[in-house]
């Protein structure tokens, strides 16, 4: 921070140096956050727009890439919601595939944020580790759904794809590694003494604000908030299957809501997806996977449908929200409206960023999983001078990096 | 000094690796020379990871199967198909494909089908190997 004038270049907020387009402005006191302010709304692509021009069945695939990492999430609440809309039942053995699939994303999900948090805090040997484990489930969907991002797995009514007893085994192979890497997971994140001095007691979010700012998902959990799609409104096959909200008092720690508490709801939720796809492989129905094969005449059901429909998912970072609303006669999706839960959790920044330092903005920004990725430019205004200064993500990463090796008493 | 790394490098020796290897052992000083050499057959490379058994590649199509219903038209979500009026059938573009296997699956005369191929990479997106029955 030196007096000299620093050129501005304007890269941003879409730039293939950034890994998403966002912003936050932070007012500083020296070192100390006093103010945080986020601007989304850099990443507007138009896909609802594009949706609206489509029938149902190709807005599937449409829907699965408004993002690279819930793409299950995504199809699974436009599918939801259009089911709801045109009156729809998917078929019993088609709720269970897709229960699988969803609980084998948020493995996939929560595995990939503990690398990022890692690498955000300066231990890139953890990201590497957890990203390599990580391919593992990946080969798994890519050998149930033929694809490693896009599945393209769901339909109205069903899904594309059967999960046969030949795929069992393989399942369970799989669940079995991940078993077997838990404990190292665990000692990594949770009992690791410099990773807890850079996430206990940072980013705190009370219960208060939890409720009162509308968080969802592991962010609010972490703050004791009994909060969770899968058992609140079940959808899928989450109502004949046991599960429990995953919060920290349940595990012998405090209710803190600080970055270590959302770390270990993350890391505790990985063994409770094993145990959900375990439950959805022993008690898998037999029958159709699709309500209606012929798509010719499934498209002309559509086209006649009038109604709308809401879909609510529990994905990896919370809940989420697809709203649709189909015209008779009309087949186009009449309107489409997508609400994910980034948008929710992205009001929390402001109580989790007071009171912290710069160096800590890289891991409380990756704390709630932002969809948007973390950072990609932030404005610092000093208080005392007024003057404005932006930081990089490179910058801030490198400040992070630095706080880590200060604690454990390195070279600063 | 026998400490957990040291065993678990000397593991790592021996476990299967979790990832593809690399293509060819050493990296090589020119890299449009070992291209030249692998197309003479000269330099062996690692072949790419096995690929599962529903794998969704390029598309291949039965010119002769196709009636011409335009079912695969109403699925596609990107507009890789189109309709040829003149002869009844369908030209495929392949760089706009986002394999999501609809249009297999609508196919009543089973004439369309995901084969396992998946190198097609190209510059030129209307190239010959880039659409089909053009």
């Amino acid at each position: 921070m030196s007096d000299k004038n620093t050129y501005q270049v304007p890269i941003g907020p879409i730039h293939p140096a950034f890994k998403e387009p966002f912003m936050v402005n932070f007012v500083l006191d020296g070192e100390t956050i006093v103010d945080a302010e986020a601007h989304p709304g850099m990443n507007h692509r138009g896909v609802e727009f594009m949706g609206m021009h489509r029938n149902p069945l190709k807005v599937i695939p449409l829907a699965e890439r408004i993002c690279g990492i819930c793409s299950i999430v995504h199809q699974h609440m436009f599918t939801t919601a259009t089911e709801h809309a045109a009156g729809i039942e998917p078929t019993e053995r088609a709720r269970y595939i897709r229960t699988i699939l969803a609980e084998l994303e948020r493995i996939h999900s929560h595995v990939l944020w503990a690398g990022v948090a890692a690498h955000e805090i300066g231990f890139d040997t953890h990201l590497h580790f957890t990203w390599k484990v990580r391919e593992r489930v990946m080969d798994l969907l890519e050998y149930i759904t033929g694809n490693r991002v896009n599945y393209a797995m769901w339909t109205i009514g069903g899904v594309n794809r059967d999960i046969t007893k030949k795929m069992y085994p393989k399942i369970e192979d799989t669940l079995l590694y991940y078993e077997s890497l838990y404990g190292k997971l665990e000692d990594i994140f949770l009992g690791d003494t410099s990773i807890r001095l850079r996430t206990r007691n940072v980013g705190i979010l009370t219960e208060e604000d939890a409720l009162r700012l509308c968080g969802v998902g592991p962010t609010v959990r972490a703050s004791g908030v009994r909060k969770d799609v899968r058992i609140d409104q079940p959808y899928a096959a989450y109502g004949d299957l046991d599960l429990d909200y995953v919060i920290p008092s349940s595990f012998g720690y405090e209710n803190t809501g600080d970055v270590f508490s959302k770390t270990l709801v993350r890391l505790k939720e990985i063994p409770q997806s094993i145990d959900l796809i375990r439950q959805c492989v022993d008690g898998m129905p037999d029958g159709d996977i699709d309500s209606e094969p012929r798509k010719a005449v499934l498209i002309n059901k559509l086209k006649k449908a009038d109604g709308e429909g809401i879909g609510r998912i529990e994905a990896p970072r919370g809940e989420a929200f697809h709203y649709v609303r189909l015209e008779g006669g009309m087949e186009e999706v009449a309107n489409w409206k997508v609400r994910a839960s980034t948008y929710n959790n992205l009001t929390t920044y402001r109580p989790m960023f007071m009171g912290e330092q710069i160096a800590d903005i890289p891991i409380i920004a990756a704390c709630i999983d932002p969809c948007i990725g973390c950072m990609d430019r932030a404005e610092v205004v000093d208080v005392r001078s007024g003057e404005r200064k932006h930081f990089s993500h490179e910058e801030l990463h490198r400040l992070s990096v630095e706080k880590t090796k200060m604690l454990l008493g390195g070279l600063p | 000094m026998p400490t957990s790394t040291v065993f678990t490098l000397i593991r790592q020796l021996v476990t299967k690796k979790a990832t593809n290897k690399f293509p060819v052992t050493y990296a090589p000083d020119n890299m449009h020379a070992a291209a030249a050499e692998i197309q003479k057959g000269r330099l062996k490379i690692n072949p790419p990871v096995e690929l599962p058994p529903n794998f969704r590649g390029k598309l291949a199509y039965d010119v002769d199967a196709c009636i011409g219903c335009k079912i695969c038209l109403k699925v596609c979500p990107s507009e890789a198909l189109v309709f040829k009026p003149e002869e009844k059938k369908i030209k495929h573009y392949v760089s706009r494909c986002t394999f999501c296997s609809q249009c297999v699956d609508v196919c009543p005369k089973d004439c369309l089908k995901m084969s396992d191929e998946f190198l097609i990479a190209g510059l030129d997106k209307y190239g010959k190997d880039m659409v089909l029955n053009p």
